[in-house]
């Protein structure tokens, strides 16, 4: 599926950094001259370590069942699954019966849910909150436009494939996944827990580079730390 | 009543030939310097007191953008489209429209959208060169004609190996007609 037109060539020329964010001195009121770099001043940027496994395999099993009892959701929603994913609060389907829970804060969360489409505006955010969540962490993706871009394949502001970016344990198939096949992806994510499968944060620290490489080659502006949590 | 509304205005204005899609929704080209007086009197004197909404066409080929003002009358349900026609230059933000921010305040959020979407500078309309949606673009506006969004996205995202398309129409004929397709064979 090439472009038939293949005259046209995207402008690759780097963003400028914002005037806020260079490193400067600035002097304080009380008259010290002092040297500030915004990046680097606000955030730790220690680089993801790699979770490490328990000293058996009978604690480890156990970690992993107690974990994928309690599946606690970041309440982020990009995209049109957003929509999906409130019937499962409610009494007709019910997650909570499962130890799923949406949380407000990245911080109580851990599991983040891709729920459709991400435009590379959304990505930053997105990259953000997976690096703020504290491990053990799963990433899940939803619906076709997190698996190969869906029907935004020649959109020119939305990513295609979510495990460029992101981590990804586990795909819902789907445009949009109906609430059960939600249901149904989370007990299959249980199952991959159980098993000891799901290690795409160690996945993310261990390929740390070609992950930032690939983030950093569509979000143009980056004006973030390279891990900010 | 729309055509009273046109035939009271037509004598001091220069209007093109109006396009009536419904009784009450209706286009006509004016000129651009005339824009902002027939404007004024439509929304203080013929009650058009809501501007819809204001968007952008890229005639390419005939070097031209098309600015449609779209104003409604609350009280005689009625709608009516300006479209005013402005040279077209490549450079992004090189074509420049007339703010009209101050008759309505929302049209600024407009105008910094067509500047960031089709490269129409409106200068003098508040925050006009902020990013609106897009951050860090550096490219051609992307909703003009000349920017090829599946290169884009081909030269910018991978793409997933193995995906198939379809054109819809050889697909349908053979998934509705396949044994016409075999006799023409």
């Amino acid at each position: 599926m090439k472009d038939v037109d293949d005259k046209f060539r995207k402008n690759t020329d780097p963003v400028p950094m914002r005037e806020e964010l260079k490193p400067r001195s600035v002097t304080t009121p009380d008259g010290q001259t002092i040297e500030i770099e915004p990046l680097r001043d606000y955030f730790c940027d220690a680089r993801p370590k790699v979770h490490p496994k328990a000293y058996s395999k009978i604690v480890e099993d156990f970690y992993n069942w107690a974990r994928s009892n309690s599946l606690w959701i970041l309440g982020f929603g990009t995209g049109c699954g957003a929509i999906e994913m409130r019937p499962l609060m409610t009494p007709r389907f019910d997650a909570y019966r499962y130890g799923i829970q949406w949380r407000p804060t990245p911080r109580q969360a851990s599991l983040l849910v891709i729920s459709g489409y991400l435009s590379v505006k959304t990505l930053k955010r997105a990259i953000r909150a997976y690096e703020q969540m504290p491990q053990p962490k799963y990433v899940m993706g939803l619906g076709s436009c997190t698996i190969n871009g869906g029907m935004y394949w020649d959109s020119y502001n939305t990513i295609k494939q979510l495990d460029d970016y992101l981590p990804v344990d586990m795909y819902v198939a789907g445009c949009m996944p109906r609430p059960e096949a939600l249901l149904h992806g989370f007990m299959e994510l249980k199952k991959r827990i159980r098993s000891g499968k799901a290690e795409g944060a160690n996945d993310y620290a261990e390929n740390f580079d070609r992950y930032k490489a690939n983030q950093k080659a569509v979000i143009k502006d980056w004006d973030m730390p390279d891990y900010n949590w | 009543m729309m055509r009273e509304i046109l035939y009271r205005l037509k004598d001091r204005y220069h209007f093109g030939t109006p396009t009536f899609q419904r009784d009450d929704l209706c286009f006509v080209t004016v000129k651009r310097d005339e824009l902002r007086a027939i404007l004024t009197e439509l929304r203080d004197v013929e009650g058009f007191t809501h501007l819809t909404l204001l968007t952008a066409v890229d005639w390419l080929e005939e070097r031209l953008f098309q600015l449609t003002y779209l104003i409604n009358n609350r009280e005689a349900n009625l709608t009516l489209g300006l479209r005013v026609m402005l040279e077209r230059e490549d450079e992004p933000g090189a074509t420049t429209g007339d703010t009209i921010h101050d008759l309505w305040p929302t049209a600024a959020t407009y105008q910094r959208e067509l500047n960031e979407m089709f490269g129409i500078n409106f200068p003098g309309s508040p925050r006009v060169d902020e990013e609106f949606i897009l951050e860090g673009w550096t490219d051609l506006p992307p909703y003009r004609r000349d920017f090829d969004s599946l290169a884009y996205s081909q030269q910018t995202y991978n793409d997933l190996p193995g995906r198939k398309t379809h054109d819809p129409r050889d697909h349908m004929k053979k998934a509705l007609y396949p044994n016409y397709l075999k006799e023409a064979e």
